[in-house]
């Protein structure tokens, strides 16, 4: 059984696709970490996904329901939260529980109240005098009252602090406990993606790049260093060769799934010396995404002719 | 026996755990038979999703480092004497030749390398001689 299915999913912004062609299956009961840089496309696919927008071409299905028709039953079963916890701040907690309350068909009071009473949030303040990690987990007990069998969640750990942040991923973990549920999240936070997520999906550009388990993504990923007497040379061109740029008399190749191809074209090269290396997914996901462009140049931080003013 | 994960490492979480009660079954911090944290509550303590402590329990299984009584819990296994010797043998070769490969170009001599693995080893606990090699 599969949560979501998408086929070719595309969305057109003034004649530019910002999500092209997304095909994707994310099965029941996983947790799907959807990464990718600024305008990669994750909040349009997140939109598409809960009916909001509707794709150019393309088609999605959420918990068997075109997503272009979602039924109320099953718009009942996803909770959505969107960037950066947006709620109505003139609103009291309560009054904001009763107000999310009166859309959904199940309520688990009792979970709301533990939660409220465990982050020592006042039922009577506006939700625009809470902090943003206040809101954040008021917005994350509304959302999962309903006992949702989806869970889709913008960048929700966006603007919060180390420690809200960590609050918050307690409270998911617990929340991916409940057998079945499905939760497709976008961050930015590398290291809360590999605590959360089975699998993840990375968008370049509108473009899905990479779907896979967490783990193995990491652990495919490798940086190979070759080093020249002179302008290094480019490097044969083999599948798996994600990126490809020059830091001096070095070249710098980043490949998915090392095999024995990429070791026979390091081979050719000759280098004068060669090394593979593992990478952290942090490490690994900026690599991935950032593609052939150069390396930065040695910045003009000391100016040219200034006096030195250092005094002794 | 506390169990830590880091997100900076390049090993997968779920192989650092898998590590580290390894470690811990090697150093005698974990008892033969003692009983380990369940799926459900190591997730929430370490802050990782289920499946991940799922996993480094079943890649222990498989290496009958602990074996899971069903319905009650994943307790640490008796260890193995001669099941797959020398497969293991070959594993830790390969370790020792890593080990002595550092040594070398760290500048150590060879006496020094053996008083220091004499040294260590006596923090360990072993399990007792099998009799192969």
């Amino acid at each position: 059984m599969d949560a979501i299915v998408t086929n070719g999913l595309t969305k057109m912004y003034n004649g530019r696709p910002v999500v092209h062609g997304l095909t994707l299956r994310i099965p029941v009961g996983c947790v799907y970490g959807f990464l990718g840089r600024n305008g990669a496309g994750k909040s349009t696919t997140t939109r598409m996904l809960t009916g909001m927008a509707f794709p150019d071409e393309g088609t999605a299905t959420v918990l068997g329901d075109d997503c272009t028709q979602l039924s109320p039953e099953t718009r009942a079963r996803i909770a959505y939260i969107a960037e950066g916890h947006p709620v109505y701040k003139w609103m009291t907690v309560n009054h904001f529980l009763k107000f999310s309350r009166s859309f959904a068909q199940r309520w688990n009071h009792p979970l709301v109240e533990q939660i409220l009473d465990y982050f020592q949030l006042s039922r009577t303040r506006k939700l625009g005098k809470l902090s943003k990690g206040q809101q954040a987990q008021v917005s994350l007990a509304a959302a999962i009252a309903p006992d949702p069998d989806l869970l889709i969640l913008d960048d929700p750990t966006l603007g919060l602090d180390t420690v809200v942040r960590r609050d918050f991923l307690e409270s998911l973990i617990q929340i991916i406990q409940r057998q079945g549920r499905t939760i497709l999240f976008s961050s930015h936070i590398l290291g809360d993606v590999e605590r959360v997520a089975d699998r993840i999906g990375i968008l370049v550009d509108g473009i899905l790049r990479v779907d896979a388990p967490t783990d193995q993504f990491k652990s495919s990923i490798r940086r190979i260093v070759l080093e020249f007497a002179g302008e290094p040379p480019p490097f044969p061109d083999c599948p798996g060769v994600v990126a490809s740029r020059i830091v001096g008399h070095k070249r710098e190749v980043i490949v998915a799934g090392l095999t024995e191809k990429h070791k026979a074209a390091m081979e050719s090269l000759s280098p004068l010396s060669s090394e593979v290396m593992e990478l952290n997914l942090e490490d690994a996901f900026i690599a991935y995404t950032r593609g052939s462009r150069p390396a930065m140049p040695l910045f003009h931080v000391q100016m040219a002719s200034s006096p030195s003013t250092v005094k002794t | 026996m506390e169990f830590q994960v880091s997100t900076t490492s390049q090993t997968p979480i779920y192989r650092q755990l898998a590590g580290q009660i390894r470690r811990g079954v090697a150093l005698g911090k974990l008892a033969v038979g003692e009983q380990l944290p369940s799926v459900r509550e190591l997730s929430r303590q370490l802050v990782v999703n289920p499946n991940t402590i799922a996993r480094a329990y079943l890649e222990l299984e498989r290496d009958s480092v602990v074996h899971t009584r069903q319905g009650i819990g994943v307790f640490i296994a008796q260890p193995q004497s001669d099941v797959q010797k020398a497969a293991r043998k070959k594993l830790l070769l390969d370790k020792l030749d890593e080990l002595l490969t550092d040594a070398v170009y760290l500048g150590f001599t060879q006496q020094e390398v053996a008083e220091l693995v004499e040294e260590r080893s006596r923090i360990f606990s072993w399990s007792p001689a099998s009799g192969d090699p």
